[in-house]
């Protein structure tokens, strides 16, 4: 896909009626993976999906990703997977060729074309410059200590996640939108947090003393330090270069591990500059969004348009629109922005619009409820709303701004104007109401320019159901989310009861949260018992029910195999008594037999209990096991006592965990085999089992291509061949039929254990309960699985450690266990009541 | 019937049973599962599904219901009906703790006896 070409081309400059290229195809170059560029190119593929062939290099080493929710990423409460926008498949599917880690050093404007510092040379028709901002750094003794950091980018979030881990204080300088969503993500993540800023209020660019006076008071009521005309000094140094705490100019020093500093963008326009267009504070370009050279663009935060730079995402998806517009021929004009702030703090509601600095020719309007902590204040000039600044209940943001824009006289509903939109005309109080009443054209989606008819019609029109659809569809919704729920109304009042909201699967009827939701926030909340994750979570039942507890269970098995006591009131009735219940409410046993491999000894002590407790019925079973079936509840002890002497343990027949290895003969008889399979499904067995998992897992190991084991079709199977061992997973033979997938071939014995134990983990840690290894490797990507399991050695070293350490505390073989006593009461009927007894 | 006119048979102690759990209970006329919730009350169903004859005393107990094992009807414990979809009722058996005791009501265990 490389294109450098050492050699000037002829250009096609031939143009038809509609501007687009008649012979090749014009080149766009496009520097910079942000979220503009990105949206620029849907616009534009959109619209002409083959204008352009079009390439783009990118700093950072990776797909293009949603930058408004790295601080749900910091907090924890969403992973970087969650936050892709555009990801390697958008981006083969368009022809787009994407260079990663590569930063462009070189605009050279006269033989058009741009260089990467890695060398990479390519010419371009048309130039679109998206490069950012950067942070600003303070220039203050210690600024490059290690454990100084900023808070721009995926690389940053990985550091103050590392760092985070350490435990300690961070001190964030900057008390604005990105500083104190960092501090809420870094507290969120178990460190003493601290927040310095040089103004007497939060966030004084967006909200006014009294909103940043309550905004303080909640970030002191979660725990963080807040320090207001807090002016830094000095960064102090431990003596090796580390960070170890901070100098105010008061004298003040506080210690701390890391110290983010968050005090402001300032827009990225150097390589612009060197290339010799006008760049003032950011790129300067006209209405059309063109620099000083009309082949080239400028996009996003690095551009300077009319005095005002943008930090925003909202003005930036305009220009995007503007751009895509201009280079299929068009004559779009971008004319500034009016722009809204939403804080994306979990549980804080904040929303500023406009300008509310006090001033004669104005009024305002204000309400406040201190017992439920809302403020909201309207600035009004001539009768219209030019501010509007809202705190604890920000409902009403997107009409007041709607108001705010369109420039409407309010006169006629002052009095009533604060308490909103339901309040309007005696409208009912039902919450969809508000949402019904807007007009069309409201802005629902801030970042994405979204409008209540684009929406509407969408629903409508192709018939969508889900959130996730009109997300798709119409991109409302998908970028910050903080107009999830308006959206969800508008569906409501579009579908009525035909909209089900809960369609996003919930994990049951006691939650809204999915599998994946949860998993992750019993990680990041460090939730470690089942009323905890219940109470954290808002479970709507008080004692869950009979999908969610087994599902809870097993994940905090699973999360904290040290921590958590099991709670076996929360299994099924299989794994409460390991023995499997029948259709009459009597058991089957499973002993296990490594590998499949059995003796005369076992096979004698099978036929002596079979005989001994009349069981009635014995089957081999499709696992390379022998199955009791129809054993009383109450003769299970002794059934497994018996069973024990001859040195069976349970075969976890009935677990969500690992059952069988099943194996072929290998090269101790097999005139084909190529390597010893019974051996290796033998140690893989005495190594894994007692493993809970999501749901069963079965393994195979055969000796050689002709498979004899079926590995083909298991969870996780070996197929041996002369020169190692490919390992396989991902299939299925039962209610859906699936070949397995290649993992990779590795040499050795050992490799091949650490490579399917590494696997295992990995689905132990992602799975959602029941959910067989072949549904969750299609949910994840075969080769994501691919490039953690085989290419990432340290990744797959730290799957393999914790499956060993969890190990610790799963092989303990629970018949033993029972056989001594345990959960006795479990097997014997509480009383026995003659009818005398009764009487 | 009033229940203050119910003589009451004692079958064990409140602590025999695990919370959130069951145990079996055997009489002539077939087994009774004692159910013992998260609050620690006490209720008393036949141990006997009416979809497929399940044992409701192995099911998960949640709240005030338990889910058959074998295809995950749920029973209200207090009044025996099926919830959801599903129709059905198991008769119930009156129970209640006094003293650490677990005591069942000897009008009910009559009545299931004679039928």
């Amino acid at each position: 896909m490389l294109r450098a070409w050492p050699v000037k081309r002829p250009r096609s400059k031939q143009r038809n009626e509609t501007g687009m290229a008649t012979m090749t195809k014009q080149k766009l170059v496009i520097i910079g993976n942000g979220m503009a560029p990105g949206r620029m190119l849907e616009h534009l593929f959109d619209q002409a999906k083959d204008a352009y062939d079009v390439t783009i290099f990118n700093a950072e080493p990776r797909v293009n990703y949603n930058r408004l929710m790295l601080s749900p990423v910091l907090s924890g409460e969403k992973s970087y997977e969650d936050i892709i926008t555009h990801g390697d498949d958008w981006y083969a599917e368009h022809g787009v060729t994407l260079h990663k880690s590569a930063r462009v050093s070189d605009i050279d404007r006269a033989s058009k074309t741009v260089t990467s510092e890695n060398g990479i040379t390519v010419d371009y028709d048309k130039l679109v410059i998206a490069t950012g901002s950067n942070p600003f750094i303070i220039p203050l003794p210690g600024k490059d200590l290690n454990g100084v950091l900023t808070y721009r980018d995926l690389d940053d979030v990985d550091e103050m996640l590392d760092a985070a881990k350490g435990g300690g204080r961070a001190v964030v300088i900057g008390g604005g939108l990105l500083g104190l969503e960092a501090a809420a993500g870094l507290k969120m993540q178990g460190m003493e947090v601290t927040v310095l800023h040089l103004m007497p209020t939060l966030m004084e660019r967006q909200l006014d003393p009294a909103a940043g006076f309550l905004l303080e008071e909640e970030f002191k009521r979660r725990g963080i330090d807040v320090r207001i005309k807090a002016n830094s000094h000095e960064i102090v140094d431990d003596g090796t270069g580390n960070v170890k705490g901070i100098r105010l100019d008061d004298g003040t020093e506080i210690e701390a591990s890391i110290v983010v500093m968050a005090v402001g963008i300032r827009p990225s326009a150097d390589l612009a500059k060197t290339a010799g267009l006008d760049v003032n504070r950011g790129v300067l370009v006209d209405d059309t969004m063109r620099t000083a050279d009309p082949d080239i663009y400028a996009l996003g935060e690095c551009v300077e348009h009319n005095g005002q730079c943008y930090g925003l995402v909202a003005p930036l998806y305009e220009m995007a629109e503007v751009i895509a517009d201009n280079l299929l021929g068009g004559a779009s004009e971008y004319s500034g922005s009016v722009t809204a702030t939403k804080l994306k703090v979990t549980g804080v509601d904040l929303y500023s619009a406009g300008d509310f600095a006090e001033g004669e020719d104005r009024e305002e309007i204000v309400l406040r409820d201190a017992c439920a902590g809302v403020y909201k204040r309207l600035v009004l000039k001539d009768n219209k709303i030019i501010g509007a600044v809202l705190y604890g209940e920000t409902a009403d943001g997107p009409w007041f701004f709607d108001l705010l824009k369109k420039q409407s006289d309010v006169s006629e509903m002052r009095e009533t104007l604060i308490f909103g939109q339901a309040y309007q005309g005696g409208a009912p109080l039902d919450p969809t109401a508000a949402v019904a009443a807007l007009p069309d054209d409201a802005e629902i989606c801030g970042c994405n320019g979204v409008c209540k008819s684009k929406i509407v019609g969408a629903i409508t029109d192709k018939g969508l159901t889900t959130l996730d659809d009109v997300r798709a569809h119409t991109k409302a919704s998908a970028s910050c989310g903080t107009c999830t729920g308006l959206v969800e109304q508008l569906m409501q009042v579009t579908l009525g009861d035909a909209y089900n909201p809960s369609a996003v699967t919930p994990m049951c009827g006691c939650t809204h949260l999915g599998h994946s939701d949860v998993r992750r926030l019993i990680k990041s909340k460090g939730l470690k018992t089942i009323p905890a994750v219940m109470q954290e979570l808002e479970w709507t039942s008080s004692g869950g029910c009979a999908k969610c507890r087994p599902a809870l269970n097993y994940y905090l098995v699973s999360d904290w195999p040290d921590e958590y006591a099991d709670d076996y009131q929360s299994r099924f009735i299989n794994e409460r008594v390991h023995a499997n219940i029948q259709k009459d409410g009597t058991y089957s046993v499973v002993p296990r037999m490594w590998g499949g491999m059995t003796s005369s000894k076992e096979l004698r002590a099978i036929a002596d209990v079979v005989e001994k407790f009349n069981i009635p019925a014995v089957k081999c079973t499709g696992g390379q096991r022998i199955d009791m079936l129809g054993i009383r509840k109450e003769d299970l002890p002794a059934v497994w006592a018996d069973l024990g002497k001859a040195g069976f343990v349970s075969g976890q027949a009935y677990a969500k965990g690992l059952r069988t290895v099943k194996t072929c003969v290998g090269t101790d008889w097999c005139r084909f085999g190529t390597q010893d399979s019974t051996g290796l499904g033998i140690r893989i067995e005495k190594f894994m089992w007692g493993s809970w998992t999501p749901a069963k897992l079965k393994l195979a190991v055969s000796g050689c291509p002709r498979n004899c084991a079926e590995a083909t079709c298991k969870d996780i199977g070996v197929v041996c061949v002369d020169s190692g061992f490919e390992i396989h997973f991902a299939g299925a033979a039962g209610l859906d039929i699936k070949g397995t997938e290649v993992l990779g071939l590795v040499k050795t014995e050992d490799e091949a254990l650490e490579h399917i134990v590494a696997l295992t983990q990995m689905y132990r840690e992602q799975g959602h309960y029941l959910e067989r290894i072949y549904k969750w490797a299609k949910r994840i990507g075969y080769d994501e699985i691919r490039r953690q399991i085989m290419d990432d050695r340290d990744k797959r070293k730290a799957y393999y450690d914790r499956f060993v350490f969890s190990q610790k505390f799963a092989q303990v073989d629970p018949w033993s266990e029972r056989v001594s006593g345990k959960d006795k009461h479990e097997f014997k009927p509480m009383a026995v009541l003659t009818r005398e007894a009764a009487e | 019937m009033n229940a203050e006119l119910k003589n009451w048979v004692a079958i064990g102690d409140l602590t025999d049973i695990p919370r959130e759990g069951a145990r079996v209970v055997k009489t002539d006329a077939g087994c009774i599962a004692v159910f013992r919730t998260v609050d620690d009350e006490v209720f008393a169903l036949d141990d006997r599904c009416p979809h497929k004859g399940g044992p409701l005393s192995q099911g998960i107990v949640h709240g005030t219901s338990v889910t058959c094992p074998l295809h995950n009807w749920v029973f209200d414990l207090a009044t025996g009906l099926a919830t959801g979809a599903d129709e059905g009722a198991v008769p119930v058996t009156a129970a209640k703790v006094e003293g650490g005791k677990v005591l069942l009501a000897a009008d009910d265990l009559a009545r299931r006896s004679a039928t």
